[in-house]
């Protein structure tokens, strides 16, 4: 016997777990089971967690992880480099509101509790708890200027363009420059590279992936056909080999006096890769565009064109963006990949703190636990990031 | 106008990525596995990537000088054609040097992530010998499939990254400098089963690493004694000795370097034994690109001095003193009369004071990381003693 509810009925929590969890004797059993099951891998869990496990190879090697070999007296520029990117997202938030807002108040929220983190200060240093206030107020700073000062898009744009550029000679460093050294990609490392991997591999592929996506509908032959073998091949070999070849194979090819940034090939590799899966998707929002689409563009006088840039891609990107977000997704964790061509990014690094330290040796799992962590962190920001994007330009409501 | 531009664009990218297709081969891709193997199967050894044989890299002009400290821009350009590799490394202003990162002892990140080691060390004393600063290093971290293709194209001017010496590497990638550290594979068992030899494990289960010569040498060693025997393969190494730990094998196998060192990682180390037995040949040592005789005699008279002043007992402690000394080997070797050829190669007359002082000598390397308070693991010098203490280290004398 169940009971009815008006549907804009609002349930008293006893309703709501009799509606929803207790409607039936089976549903009844069901709760109860999976309750039961709930209860047991949760305790057994945050046993590990709070107990067994030894996080010792984790909390004495953060620096390991995030910057890899990155010259400790150094440090303060990618430090500088995440405080840019705070004061740009506040001031995103500040102008645009929306999209970016949850992510300046995380962004916040989390740097401001590191940074009061009630441990000692020899855990967390004086110095990188006032970095980790400095986080929430540049978020602040960048509100209430973007509130304030920044009418439209295009500030927005040009300050995060520039933000990369500044990244780039920041990480990098200049020649010549007492105060900016510069730093061998070598000692890149840890998520710092896994990042630097993954947003140079996605803004690279994505152009790259329109580009061949509009080749291949092309009605020029040659073209079509050039695409269409790229893609095919490209797709029809798996990521490893295409490191392998690109770091391994392919200075042994070119000519003795051009030598390839070891970095720059697996980037260069990953972009090739990903840029035909790309291709694939974008073609798919592409032929789901109607033919009545194109005649009325062309009706209005449009040509080629423009009826491509202003009519049809806008369209078509906007139904495949869960696709490309996968795909984005999806290339941030093969980044972990060139772990097999001896780049030291997240994965690597804590293989080396695993295998390279006798004591630490048996403690892979809690090395592992927290590198899937991060990982988990950061590809679950991209997908709410693309839900709110999707939500807000109405994908699947017309 | 615009679409013909994007047109072309389009179409070098695509001929430059099918250049680029054309010459893929497919490669096993590499699988998390846990699987139980009968002895009978035939492992494939992994293929040998790109066999092709290479001269030397060469062109392109050297870098301006750096300050030590910095880094020369990322691309590493080679040096030119008939320039010698020792100029150009001065040029430069640093050794680059492909090495380890993940392996205790000989090349692994230490607590503030720098390199360290034992092959990490020999690379800093060729630095000391050249510049008289053991940070005139850039190391490069090098997977194993890279070692070969990094010698051939000559990006890296020493190769010190745990690598076996085998006539066919020797002919293919570069010059071979020197053992500089004698392993060979070993069984590790616990304690309390009381095994001492192979016979004993007829029947046993034993953890390994797939697709390696180790699982390769564990069949020859168990066929040639007709023994039988499970293996339970693994893709890396703490997924074995996790497993051996957790009792999943009787034993397990490794170069005995890696026993040691797994070892003192456990939490009770007393309760598992090396086997006296080592069944496999594992001369490691670091290699030169080939084509640069004078670049080889410089890095093998590093090796040696560094040998021979173990020999004599010179150390980083007393080597001031040393200067002082009477016995003339050593005065030779500290450049205070006469030459063993250290000019002629292009180093100081008294590099090895530098060497010795910042670096130490042989035994001194050997113990900051596997000696008796060592800080990787400790292993009995074995094998790896001085010919004069019953082991296999010798050199040719400085003179």
């Amino acid at each position: 016997m169940t009971t009815a509810y008006r549907p804009d009925q609002r349930l008293s929590p006893v309703q709501w777990a009799r509606k929803n969890l207790f409607s039936s004797p089976g549903n009844a059993l069901l709760t109860v089971a999976a309750l039961a099951f709930l209860f047991f891998v949760l305790r057994g869990l945050i046993h590990w967690i709070f107990f067994t496990a030894n996080w010792e190879p984790v909390s004495k090697n953060f620096k390991l992880f995030f910057l890899g070999q990155y010259p400790a007296d150094q440090v303060w520029r990618p430090g500088l480099m995440v405080l840019l990117v705070a004061f740009l997202f506040g001031l995103s938030w500040g102008a645009r509101g929306g999209t970016v807002r949850a992510f300046a108040i995380t962004l916040a929220v989390g740097m401001g509790v590191l940074g009061l983190l009630p441990v000692s200060l020899e855990a967390i240093s004086l110095r990188l708890r006032l970095w980790f206030l400095a986080n929430p107020l540049l978020v602040g700073l960048g509100y209430l200027a973007g509130r304030r000062l920044v009418r439209g898009v295009r500030p927005l744009v040009i300050g995060w363009l520039l933000a990369v550029l500044a990244s780039g000679l920041l990480l990098a460093g200049v020649e010549g420059i007492p105060w900016l050294p510069p730093v061998s990609t070598n000692v890149w490392g840890g998520l710092l590279l896994t990042f630097v991997l993954a947003l140079v591999g996605i803004v690279a592929s994505f152009p790259l992936g329109v580009l061949l996506a509009l080749g291949r509908r092309s009605s020029l032959p040659l073209v079509k056909a050039l695409c269409t073998v790229f893609i095919e091949v490209v797709r029809g070999v798996p990521l490893v080999t295409i490191l392998f070849m690109a770091s391994i194979l392919l200075p042994l090819f070119l000519p003795e006096n051009i030598r390839i940034d070891r970095i720059l090939r697996v980037v260069i590799g990953m972009t090739l890769f990903a840029s035909a899966y790309m291709a694939e998707n974008v073609r798919g929002g592409l032929a789901a565009i109607p033919a009545g689409q194109y005649e009325a563009a062309k009706a209005i006088g449009l040509n080629g064109f423009q009826t491509m840039l202003l009519i049809v891609l806008p369209q078509a990107l906007r139904t495949v963006i869960p696709a490309i977000v996968g795909q984005f997704i999806a290339l941030f964790m093969d980044t972990t990949l060139a772990v097999i061509v001896g780049l030291l990014e997240l994965l690597a690094i804590g293989r080396s703190i695993v295998q390279g330290n006798p004591q630490w040796v048996t403690l892979q799992a809690e090395v592992y636990v927290f590198i899937g962590l991060l990982f988990w962190v950061f590809t679950f920001s991209m997908s709410y990031a693309s839900r709110r994007v999707e939500s807000a330009l109405g994908v699947g409501k017309r | 106008m615009i679409a013909r531009k994007l047109l072309s664009i389009l179409a070098i990218f695509v001929l430059l990525a099918l250049a680029l297709a054309s010459c893929t081969t497919p490669t096993p891709q590499t699988v998390e596995v846990t699987r139980i193997v009968e002895v009978t199967r035939i492992v494939e050894k992994p293929a040998a990537p790109a066999a092709a044989t290479i001269a030397p890299a060469a062109t392109a002009a050297p870098t301006p000088t750096v300050a030590p400290g910095t880094t020369p821009r990322p691309a590493r350009p080679t040096p030119l054609a008939g320039q010698k590799r020792l100029d150009f490394i001065k040029a430069r202003g640093k050794v680059v040097c492909g090495v380890h990162t993940s392996l205790p002892g000989f090349g692994y990140l230490d607590k503030d992530g720098k390199n360290a080691g034992f092959d990490v060390d020999f690379c800093r004393a060729v630095a000391v010998a050249i510049f008289n600063n053991r940070d005139a290093v850039e190391f490069v971290p090098i997977s194993a499939a890279e070692r070969g293709p990094a010698l051939q194209t000559g990006e890296i001017d020493i190769l010190s990254r745990n690598t076996t010496w085998t006539t066919t590497r020797d002919a293919q990638w570069g010059n071979f400098v020197a053992t500089l550290f004698y392993d060979g594979q070993g069984m590790m068992v616990r304690k309390a089963t009381g095994f001492t030899k192979l016979e004993d494990l007829d029947g046993a289960t034993v953890c390994v690493t797939t697709g390696t010569t180790t699982e390769l040498n564990l069949a020859d060693a168990f066929r040639q004694r007709n023994l039988k025997y499970t293996a339970v393969t693994f893709e890396d190494t703490p997924s074995v000795f996790s497993a051996y730990e957790q009792g999943r094998c009787d034993a397990a196998t490794s170069d005995k370097s890696q026993l040691a060192a797994v070892r003192s990682g456990f939490k009770n180390p007393a309760d598992h034994v090396i086997m006296e037995i080592t069944f496999s040949k594992e001369p490691l040592g670091p290699a030169v690109p080939h084509g640069d005789d004078q670049w080889f005699d410089v890095v093998k008279t590093v090796a040696f001095t560094l040998i021979n002043a173990e020999d004599l007992d010179v150390t980083s402690a007393n080597v001031t003193d040393m200067l002082k000394s009477t016995d003339p080997s050593i005065k030779r070797m500290l450049g205070v009369e006469g030459s063993f050829g250290q000019t002629d190669l292009g180093l100081a007359k008294d590099f090895a004071v530098n060497v010795i002082r910042t670096i130490g000598n042989y035994g001194e390397i050997y113990d900051r990381y596997m000696g008796p308070k060592g800080a990787s693991f400790t292993l009995d010098r074995g094998l790896n003693n001085l010919w004069t203490k019953g082991g296999l280290i010798y050199a040719p004398p400085l003179r």
